[in-house]
């Protein structure tokens, strides 16, 4: 008994000792249940947000966000510095130096492209026009289905 | 000076000349330490050595996804100013469906808009891979594919640059190392008037190295090979034949030779050196397509490649 106690407790210490703060570096940003692109989604993650990390396994990584929910993020999802600012983004929580805190978030951005439009240089009509064109995970698997594509390997 | 701050002097600077071309920032920071410590520079000039150096170290690679993402529409929209988009709805949707069935088995599946797909209304043979995952196909691409497995390979092309990076590596490291001086200099979350003019010049004159590697210049021969070989690996990842690739770039390599299609052979390698280096990786037999995916493919695609 004293044993098997002692190794849950083991367990979660070096879960907790390998678990890493990383940002979402992504919008729309969807946590998964399985390490899969095509896994059900437990939630979507704010862009921003930091999460705790555990070990990579063949691109994923197992999370648990700030309010306590796990499940699986793609590593592209991911960063070790922080990327935009956020209250309560501090050294404390992320490790990183003030000066790059300060820097997330900052250099080509909306405000970059406002400044474009406002003097008339680039027309984005169709590119938020294609920026529209989504597709869900159910709409993939039916036509991955019908289309008979085997595998699924990600 | 004492001897030992002569020598101190020399070891601090002979460090940050080290870093300069190490990019190692322990050691500029111990530089501008020991140079702080023995008082030949302030703690204000340190921070601001450091600052400056660091922003001279950042390349590319250091750009943000949301950084990429604004570059990537900025770029689409100027290719899209010489390419006019192709309105068809039907079509458009049958692309961004079969676009993101394959990118979701990409290497990198997450950006920062996510990937999305256009047709353009030109008899060119091209395709552009704008940073960030928009990507833009021309009716003159379409008609070197015979069915929904030839497109495939030439959709998982693209996003393997885009995977990859290729579009943001053709950057000017100057423009790059501008950008971020401007950044790092101004502390405020907004920048001031004359900053963000300053760095609205660089994202332009940024933008515009993407725009003519996409358009005129093209990607190196080692960018577009490694594209192909990662799209072998997508496509087979996502359960369409391999062989699909080098059937598409066959056609292409007749097309090609046929008619115009100028851009395209300005911008890549020959398709049929391309083939043939794709040939020894391949290993599937060649298989007769899916029925339902010719048919939804027809469908759609078939009056578009005949002009209707």
């Amino acid at each position: 008994m004293k044993i098997r106690v002692l190794a849950v407790l083991f367990t979660i210490s070096a879960g907790a000792a390998f678990a890493t703060p990383m940002s979402i570096q992504v919008r729309n940003c969807r946590l998964r249940a399985t390490p899969s692109q095509l896994g059900a989604v437990i939630a979507s993650v704010e862009y921003g947000a930091l999460v705790q990390a555990g070990v990579l396994q063949k691109g994923w990584y197992p999370v648990t966000t700030a309010d306590g929910k796990t499940g699986w993020l793609h590593e592209s999802a991911l960063s070790r510095k922080p990327v935009a600012m956020r209250a309560g983004t501090t050294d404390a929580t992320t490790g990183v130096s003030s000066d790059e805190v300060a820097l997330a978030g900052k250099g080509f951005n909306e405000q970059v492209e406002a400044k474009l439009k406002k003097d008339g240089k680039l027309d984005y009509t169709w590119v938020d026009r294609m920026a529209a064109f989504n597709v869900d995970a159910d709409q993939i698997m039916k036509f991955r289905t019908q289309g008979n594509l085997p595998g699924g390997a990600q | 000076m004492s001897e030992r701050r002569t020598f101190i002097l020399i070891l601090a600077f002979g460090l940050f000349a080290a870093v300069l071309f190490s990019g190692c920032e322990t050691v500029r920071e111990a530089g501008t330490q020991i140079a702080r410590e023995a008082g030949v520079i302030s703690a204000d000039e340190a921070e601001s050595i450091n600052r400056g150096a660091q922003a001279v170290e950042k390349t590319w690679q250091d750009l943000t996804p949301e950084q990429e993402y604004y570059i990537g529409r900025a770029v689409a929209a100027q290719v899209l100013q010489t390419y006019p988009p192709l309105d068809r709805p039907e079509a458009n949707a049958y692309l961004n469906l079969l676009g993101q069935s394959l990118a979701i088995f990409s290497e990198r599946p997450e950006t920062f808009g996510g990937y999305h797909f256009l047709l353009l209304d030109s008899n060119e043979i091209n395709a552009f891979a704008a940073p960030g995952g928009l990507i833009l196909v021309t009716r003159g691409m379409l008609r070197c594919c015979e069915n929904e497995d030839e497109l495939a390979a030439v959709l998982a092309h693209e996003i393997c640059h885009v995977e990859k990076k290729h579009g943001l590596s053709s950057i000017k490291q100057g423009r790059l190392t501008e950008a971020f001086t401007i950044i790092a200099a101004e502390s405020a979350k907004q920048l001031g008037s004359e900053e963000l003019a300053s760095l609205t010049r660089e994202f332009e004159t940024s933008v515009g190295d993407v725009v003519m590697t996409l358009t005129t210049s093209g990607y190196s021969r080692k960018q577009e090979r490694s594209a192909d070989a990662a799209a072998v690996e997508l496509l087979r990842r996502a359960g369409y034949p391999e062989t699909a690739m080098i059937a598409m770039l066959q056609r292409m390599d007749e097309q090609l030779t046929d008619a115009g299609g100028l851009g395209f052979v300005k911008t890549h390698p020959s398709a049929r050196s391309r083939a043939d280096a794709l040939r020894t990786t391949i290993t599937d037999a060649d298989s007769a397509p899916d029925a339902v995916r010719q048919q939804r493919f027809s469908a759609v695609i078939k009056p578009i490649v005949a002009g209707q």
